[in-house]
């Protein structure tokens, strides 16, 4: 007895009771197109949450001012020294400091407008103009598209240059060439000396309707020299922002004079510790999407043990007549096992084809990204399914005595 | 006949079915001895157990009791893949019910002891096809039980347990389902197996099937009440031919 007929025989099985088999199929192919897709599905939008986070740069951190929250109002009532202080220039530079703040890489002091541009008759309210320094473009990950980015000569000098998004770009100047033009930004003329590459929207908001422009130049003119909005910093690594995060807070506790036990007046966002926030998220997404496929891939396991068992039953006086004619047990074991595992390999195969076919197309939004991994795993536990559910049912055909076999109808 | 090797010798095959209240005892105590290349018609009414003990003489069934030598070899003692050889290389069975696999054809049918025994696929079909042209059945070959006759079903389970060329051939009612050419024809192909040297052991309702025999066994309630062999002189008593054996 060879293999060859074990095979044959099982495929005629099959073949006799094409619709159940297709059925069984099908419960493996979506189990296996589930587990392939979701866990693309999960990957895919971890992929998406870290290409976001990237986008605004994951050295980065940002320290803004926090008017008294809760804490700093409690600590008034007992009378505990604590006003809101403004961030300042100082406050900025003194980050930058290799003894107190080895992890800092640079900052940059950031004040904010959203003023409105006129360029030859055309106008355009931009969003959000920054006045800082030529670091912020390296800190938060902007590259320059055309022309040159803001200089240290131009914060130093107050020069009237803006480096513009490409939002504004197009408002203004549609396809023309908007570097080295002069624009009008709240009726003061500013020359074009760039443009920035586009970001692409986050969400609702417009990463691309946004300006640059040097500090002194936006305290000049738009924002006056009271506090600062912003002070963005670079850690020197995407390890070290954590450490960097609790430099700059020790510092600026410091120079704002607070109590170790006041709520501060500054608060210190941490971009790094955002993305393994949502990171571990978008894990347990994964994970939850997973499972779920995992449960469908079962459910199809239990199909074909079902399936099995019916068919076993159905075609015992088929075993009989086998074992009558001299088929030793291992050669029934064999082609209903054969069987099985047909039906979910078959299923798998498919399963794989389906789930891959489905991840080319957005899924809720997210873009999947395929783990190999997943391919894998889900076409072997495919073949296994088979394997552990067909070998119960067909055990117990095989040990049948043919004449009991025989009589069964 | 008493200088002949045994192939089946049955010492007290006792077969019950169900439990205490409501058991059946299908046989109560056989013991028969068949030689090698004895032609044996076992007889008898219907429920009289002839068709158990021709299962237990298969190695299909297991007896309640008693001891079962075939070929000198105790069947309870074989494992699982002795049997199977058993059945596939020794013993030609033909069903009172046929048992031929639906949906396959009746050349299929008939190949599938040689799959069983690892004959290759062209050495199968030509011997699938000679069996099945020995039962005149070259036609028809290609059907499916579902479309032949009561009789050429028949005739394909008998096609299919010569087509190993066993030395046992058992048969439970072989012509049960054929008109009395047919029938004459299968009687012919045993008498031709039996002048081979094949044992030949079928059970039959008919005398004239009987005839063809050499030894007719009649069976009632699961007992042997005759046993006589067929000579010149007509059916005279196994005991005599003990006696006069010698002399034959
Ligand atoms: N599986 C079974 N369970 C219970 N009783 C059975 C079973 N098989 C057979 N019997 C009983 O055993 C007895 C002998 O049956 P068997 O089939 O050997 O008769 P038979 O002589 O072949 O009859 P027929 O000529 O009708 O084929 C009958 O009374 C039958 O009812
Ligand atoms: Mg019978």
């Amino acid at each position: 007895m060879r293999f060859r007929e074990v095979f044959r025989f099982a495929f005629a099985g099959l073949r006799a009771n094409k619709l159940r088999s297709a059925l069984t199929t099908l419960g493996i192919l979506i189990g296996v197109g589930a587990v392939i897709l979701l866990v693309a599905v999960g990957k895919g939008s971890g992929a998406q949450v870290q290409a976001n986070i990237d986008k605004l740069g994951t050295n980065l951190l940002e320290v803004s001012r926090q008017a008294g929250g809760f804490g700093a109002r409690a600590s008034r009532n007992t009378g505990t020294q604590s006003s809101v202080s403004a961030l300042t220039l100082a406050d900025a530079q003194s980050l930058v400091d290799p003894v107190n703040a080895p992890d800092v890489l640079d900052e940059a002091p950031v004040v904010t407008a959203s003023p409105t541009a006129t360029y030859d008759g055309a106008t355009h309210q931009i969003a959000q103009l920054v006045g800082t320094y030529p670091a912020y473009l390296t800190a938060t990950n902007w590259q320059i598209a055309e022309g040159s980015a803001i200089t240290d000569d131009d914060v130093n000098q107050a020069r009237k240059v803006i480096v513009i998004g490409q939002t504004v770009a197009t408002d203004l100047f549609g396809t023309a060439d908007p570097v080295g033009q002069q624009v009008m930004i709240n009726s003061v003329p500013y020359t074009v000396e760039g443009t920035l590459q586009a970001k692409g929207s986050s969400g609702l908001q417009d990463a691309d309707d946004f300006a640059i422009a040097p500090l002194t130049t936006v305290q000049d003119s738009l924002s006056g020299f009271g506090s600062l909005s912003q002070i963005v910093v670079q850690a020197k690594s995407a390890g070290a922002t954590t450490a960097a995060q609790n430099e700059i807070t020790s510092i600026l506790t410091s120079r704002h004079h607070l109590s170790a036990t006041a709520s501060p007046d500054f608060r210190v966002l941490n971009q790094q510790s955002l993305l393994a926030t949502s990171s571990s998220t978008t894990h347990t997404f994964t994970v939850l999407l997973g499972a779920v496929a995992a449960i469908s891939l079962l459910v199809g396991g239990i199909g074909i043990t079902n399936i099995m068992l019916v068919t076993v039953t159905e075609r015992t006086r088929e075993i009989g007549i086998r074992k009558a004619l001299g088929a030793p047990r291992a050669a029934i074991l064999g082609q209903f096992l054969v069987e099985a595992v047909m039906l979910s390999l078959i299923g798998g195969a498919l399963g794989v084809a389906a789930g891959l076919i489905g991840t080319r197309f957005t899924v809720a939004g997210v873009k999947p990204v395929i783990v190999p991994a997943s391919i894998a795993l889900a076409f072997a536990v495919s073949a296994l399914i088979g394997l552990f559910f067909g070998s119960f049912p067909a055990n117990r055909a095989a040990k049948l005595h043919p004449i009991q076999a025989l009589r069964h109808e | 006949m008493g200088t002949q090797r045994p192939v089946i010798e049955l010492t007290d095959i006792r077969k019950t079915y169900g439990m205490d209240g409501n058991a059946v005892h299908a046989l109560r105590g056989v013991s028969l001895t068949v030689p090698t290349g004895d032609y044996v018609a076992i007889m008898g009414a219907s429920g009289s157990g002839k068709s158990t003990l021709m299962n237990i003489i298969g190695c299909l069934d297991v007896p309640t009791t008693g001891r079962y030598l075939l070929d000198d070899v105790e069947v309870e003692h074989l494992s699982d893949r002795q049997l199977a050889l058993v059945r596939n290389r020794k013993i030609g069975f033909v069903f009172q019910s046929f048992n031929l696999l639906p949906r396959t054809t009746a050349l299929d049918n008939v190949e599938l002891p040689l799959v069983y025994a690892g004959v290759g696929t062209t050495e199968r079909r030509k011997r699938a096809r000679a069996a099945l042209e020995l039962v005149g059945l070259s036609e028809r070959m290609h059907h499916k039980p579902q479309e032949l006759s009561g009789g050429q079903q028949q005739r394909v389970a008998v096609a299919r347990a010569l087509v190993t060329a066993p030395s046992l051939i058992l048969a439970d009612e072989p012509t049960g389902n054929l008109d009395s050419t047919s029938s004459s024809d299968v009687m012919a192909l045993f008498d031709r197996l039996h002048r081979a040297g094949r044992t030949i052991v079928l059970i039959t309702h008919e005398h004239d099937i009987a005839e063809h025999a050499e030894r007719a066994i009649r069976l009632m309630d699961g007992q042997i009440v005759s046993d006589e062999r067929n000579g010149e002189r007509g059916w005279i008593s196994e005991q005599h031919t003990v006696r006069h054996g010698s002399a034959r």
